[in-house]
């Protein structure tokens, strides 16, 4: 059993706050594949396509036949601890407010020996499940965990190091108005969210889901409008030094397509919400967040975005709505890349039509709010970058996975 | 002396005062909320391009967007369906004779303090013609009903329902139009018509009427209560959008001390 | 191994240079190589041009390679080698070396290995020493070898039984011997309990059972044995030697090294066993890697390196004598000098050159190689067996 984390006190206001440092960042172009994996929560390893040696580490070639077919997948991550150690002096920045460091040699059943983190709970000699977990460079790294769950293990230090769990941190949710809010707020509070910050816009005409919302502990509603800058500056200005997690659900959506809806009126509100909103906020939060993520318990861990799925592959119904996602999607690649250095970490949640008002014309499947709030809370406490949530979203990064050229003729071609 | 020059000399004397009836222009300033499959009226936005600082060393300014409808803003003839054919319907198109005339003010604030639905009816007309003489041709008329002194949610004032605030009845606003042959027509509230408008018939019945009929609306005036019943000039110059149906505008009333 | 590997007559190694190590320096790595080659020519009357071949190991020589040293030293040889094997570099060099001298493509060859020290430089070799430990190693903790060591040590304690104490003996013993050198870095004695009670670095491994990584050179010249009579040196010769690279690949932890596959080609090139080895150098960046040498060179069996230990007394006067100089734990770590430190102390050993800590009689020594800790164990090794060439 891991020790429980107790909730933080107040912040000595006389103490420096830790700066952020990252592990070790620099990786080859083939060990990327783990930070790919570990984004999905996956455990890849590549596999040789000619004699289907499992190689560990990444590598360019096959170290049985030289193929240079080498192929990430999906194996067992099953294994044995042969080797530990507490690693106790470093003189990595980010490690030495680490140590001791608990560094383990685990076997694969599938074959290579691996360094890896080791979870607290797992014992010498004993059999673990590796999985990839980012750290906090964004890089792929392996943890070996107990073989079953054992208490309080998400507790684990070095696992929440990696996690970007909601349990004790300050949340700031960025829509009242989505309909999605109410659940996602009480999912975050039953991960353990001290306090669920809710952005409302336009206090001067009534939101439907006022009473779901505040029904949740420990919500508190603020005004916010991702629309306006300088209600997104004032926010961060009163905010941004306690928001550990920002989850972005605001959202504008209209249906139709380019042809259909003939002018850019929808298109700008779209834009104006899912893209320059994301802006707005990134800008006015970001750098408070990223000053923070070294700041103890309740650092500043992670950005949430609610994407389209359509944000891959332009659903024409909808057409409009998915480029301003395309460009959202695109901006949280930038964010990706200016947060790098702290840490700060990006977490997109891809999701299909969802179940509300906008989404009416479509046929089922449509993501409840509640099963997307499910999937963003996990999406967290696993450290995820990217969940696909939904049965279309799924589906839609297979196809992209598969071809993104063939799914765009699939989805542009006649319809039927 | 000429009249301009008594004008200037009253001015600069006090004898002529000059109300200021205009909101700020403001991000958190209600605007007219329609069905959401509509498009909507556009918030007031601003947007800092720079400030004396890396982005424009000695200079300060900003971007603003907005509807043609945000704020205290003028209704000209071709913003409804009824005043799509009128002459010079469009904000550019009115002349500037017609930027500034007399106006009128119905005191309706005793009766919407009581009621959200308030409605001017011909009757409360007559009455004040009674009190007040003859509303007189090509004149702004405009109903007081302090509903500015309201803000955020009661402003707007939106139920499950839709909107409630005080408004004209189709036949106040025909008898303005047929009977005294006005300006235009004011109000405090969001639009000409009053929140439950929809539900006349016609469905908003001064959007319909005075527009049909070539005339003008102001609405989110304010400082109504500093206007007189009657004896003002206001000033009401829109900008200047080609083809503008409206234009948000600072409104000016000239009165006498 | 079908086929007999020819021997080395007629080769000569000679002129063993060592420049004092210094914890930090201003200096750069060429400076520490000009050192230890200007010594090791004045020690054989050569100038620089007298020089037709020339091998070099360093870490902390960049952006420069044994290429940019000729120009920078004035050297025209047409025999050149970069060897970058770490702990393996100064075996690997002298195989090499007396081959081209043997074959007559150089007749005098220079083997200089020599890194310096600054500030950080620690950190920065480790930041960018291998793509494995970079992508898989490094990023957990950040340990450096302290915790490859560490790990590797945890497994070979729980299959072997050794015991810290069975360390401690090695290092206890090296500082013993470091004592009678005057450059090494460590001057004060260690006893087994200061060695138990030290500061943990990386479990089990603790401040004495790492090296100190410092700033220094070494360096020794590889002639014909005719060569050296007509300069009346002391010199030694090659009997036996062997290089093997990823052994073991399948192991899933290394508890043993290279030599194991080869070792009984060495004692048979050499004509000797285990029992006819008056000294031996082994590679000591940590004494379990000691310990395995001493199991897979064939002084006892897999697994009793702790055992053997107890009951050896491995200090210069006693009856296996290891590491005599200090080896790295106690003189110092100078980067890739580190992987010569025990092959020239061996030259200096068997003609008898060795001063205050010469081993009585020592005419035949072995020495071991053990270099680059790629990803998570020490992928070269290599070994010698030299003896002292009669004048």
């Amino acid at each position: 059993m891991s020790d429980p984390i107790a909730p933080p006190g107040k912040k000595n206001p006389q103490r420096r706050t830790d700066v952020p440092n990252t592990p070790p960042p620099q990786r080859s172009r083939a060990a990327l594949g783990l930070a790919a994996a570990a984004a999905e929560g996956r455990f890849m390893l590549q596999v040789c396509g000619s004699c289907g040696e499992v190689q560990y580490p990444p590598r360019d070639a096959c170290s049985k036949c030289l193929s240079v077919d080498l192929n990430w997948r999906d194996v067992s991550p099953h294994g044995k601890l042969i080797a530990e150690t507490k690693v106790r002096a470093t003189t990595d920045l980010y490690f030495r407010k680490q140590t001791p460091v608990h560094v383990g040699t685990v076997k694969l059943d599938v074959g290579p020996s691996v360094i890896c983190h080791v979870h607290g709970d797992v014992g010498a000699d004993e059999t673990v499940r590796l999985a990839i977990k980012l750290d906090r460079a964004g890089q792929g790294v392996m943890m070996a965990l107990p073989a079953e769950e054992t208490p309080f293990m998400d507790d684990d230090p070095r696992l929440r190091e990696t996690s970007c769990t909601p349990k004790h941190r300050r949340i700031l949710l960025t829509d009242a108005r989505n309909p999605n809010a109410p659940e996602i707020a009480g999912a975050l509070k039953s991960a353990g969210a001290e306090k669920i910050f809710v952005g409302l816009s336009e206090d001067w005409r009534p939101n439907r889901y006022h009473d779901d919302i505040m029904a949740v502990t420990g919500v508190e509603m603020l005004p916010l409008d991702v629309t306006d800058s300088k209600s997104v500056e004032e926010l961060a200005a009163e905010l941004g030094g306690k928001t550990d997690i920002l989850v972005n659900n605001a959202r504008y959506v209209r249906p139709g397509g380019l042809m259909a809806r003939g002018d850019t009126v929808f298109a700008q509100n779209e834009m104006d919400v899912n893209y320059l909103g994301l802006m707005r906020l990134a800008q006015a939060f970001g750098p408070a967040m990223c000053a923070r993520t070294a700041d103890g318990t309740n650092s500043a861990v992670a950005w949430v975005n609610i994407l389209s799925a359509y944000a891959l592959v332009n659903s024409p119904d909808y057409g409009c709505f998915s480029a301003s996602n395309a460009a959202a999607f695109s901006l949280s690649q930038n964010m990706r890349a200016d947060f790098r250095t702290s840490g700060l970490r990006v977490l997109n949640v891809f999701v299909g039509p969802t179940d509300d008002d906008w989404h009416q014309e479509l046929p089922p499947p449509k993501v409840p709010a509640k099963t997307l709030a499910g999937s963003l809370v996990q999406g967290l406490v696993d450290g995820l970058e990217d969940v696909y949530c939904g049965d279309v979203a799924k589906d839609m990064i297979e196809r992209f996975r598969a071809s993104p050229k063939i799914q765009e003729r699939e989805m542009t071609g006649f319809r039927s | 002396m000429t009249l301009l020059e008594d004008l200037a000399g009253a001015l600069a004397g006090g004898s002529i005062e000059i109300v200021d009836l205009t909101h700020t222009l403001d991000p958190d300033f209600p605007v007219i909320v329609l069905p959401p499959e509509f498009g909507q009226c556009a918030r007031f936005r601003m947007e800092e391009v720079s400030h004396y600082d890396h982005r424009g060393p000695a200079w300060k300014w900003h971007n603003i967007s907005m509807s043609e409808h945000t704020g205290t803003h003028f209704d000209a003839p071709s913003h409804w369906v009824s005043g799509r054919d009128v002459a010079n319907g469009s904000v550019d198109e009115i002349p500037a004779g017609n930027l500034m005339a007399p106006v009128v003010v119905i005191d309706c604030s005793a009766g919407a303090a009581e009621n959200d639905d308030f409605e001017l009816t011909p009757d409360i007309l007559s009455e004040w013609e009674r009190t007040h003489g003859r509303i007189p041709e090509g004149c702004w008329v405009l109903m007081r009903t302090d509903w500015s002194h309201r803000s955020g949610a009661a402003y707007l004032n939106m139920r499950e329902d839709g909107p409630h605030s005080p408004g004209p009845t189709p036949d106040a606003i025909r008898f303005l139009i047929d009977e005294r042959n006005i300006l235009g027509f004011g109000t405090e509230t969001i639009g000409t018509d009053a929140g439950q408008g929809s539900h006349y018939t016609p469905p908003y019945p001064a959007h319909f009427y005075l527009h049909g009929a070539g005339k003008y609306g102001l609405q989110c005036l304010c400082n109504l209560d500093k206007l007189p019943a009657t004896g003002a000039m206001l000033v009401t110059p829109p900008l200047k959008i080609r083809n503008g149906t409206g234009s948000p505008l600072r409104v000016l009333a000239l009165k006498e001390v | 191994m079908s086929r007999t590997r020819f021997g080395y007559e007629g080769v000569a190694v000679v002129s063993p240079a060592t420049v004092p190590y210094q914890r930090f320096s201003i200096e750069t790595a060429h400076w520490w190589i000009a050192r230890a080659f200007k010594q090791s020519l004045d020690q054989a009357g050569l100038r620089p041009g007298d020089i037709d071949g020339f091998a070099v190991s360093s870490f902390t020589l960049f952006p420069d390679n044994a290429v940019g040293l000729t120009q920078h030293l004035g050297l025209r040889p047409r025999w050149l080698d970069h060897i970058p094997m770490g702990g393996a570099s100064g075996i690997v060099a002298l195989r090499r070396a007396a081959r081209a001298v043997q074959a007559g493509d150089a007749d005098i060859v220079a083997c200089v290995a020599g890194d310096t020290n600054h500030i950080d430089s620690f950190r920065n070799l480790l930041s960018s020493f291998s793509r494995f430990s970079q992508d898989a190693s490094y990023p957990y903790g950040f340990g450096g070898p302290n915790a490859n060591f560490a790990l590797l040590t945890d497994r070979y304690m729980k299959d072997h039984g050794a015991t810290r104490e069975d360390f401690g003996r090695i290092c206890v013993a090296q500082r013993e011997n470091a004592l009678r050198n005057p450059d090494a870095l460590m001057k004060k004695p260690l006893s087994l309990q200061q060695y138990l009670d030290a500061r943990p670095i990386s479990d089990p491994i603790a401040l004495f059972d790492c090296v100190m990584p410092c700033a220094g050179s070494e360096a020794f010249l590889v002639m014909t044995v005719e060569e050296a009579q007509r300069r009346d040196l002391p010199f030694a010769v090659i009997v036996g030697t062997i290089e093997r690279h990823n052994a073991f690949a399948d192991d899933p932890i290394q508890l043993r090294g290279g030599w194991a596959m080869d070792i009984d080609d060495l004692y048979g090139m050499a004509k000797c066993g285990p029992s006819d080895i008056d000294l031996l150098q082994t590679y000591d960046d940590y004494p379990v890697i000691s310990m395995m040498q001493f199991e897979d060179l064939g002084f006892c069996g897999k697994g009793e390196g702790s055992r053997f230990v107890q009951n050896r007394d491995l200090t210069i006067f006693g009856d296996f004598p290891h590491n005599t100089s200090g080896g790295q734990l106690s003189a110092g770590q100078a980067g890739a000098a580190g992987g010569y430190i025990g092959l020239v102390e061996a030259i200096r050993q068997v003609t008898g050159t060795a001063g205050p800590t010469q081993v009585p009689e020592a005419s035949r020594a072995m020495v071991s190689g053990f270099g680059v800790i790629n990803y998570d164990r020490g992928v070269c090794s290599g070994a010698a067996i030299i003896e002292g060439g009669s004048a």
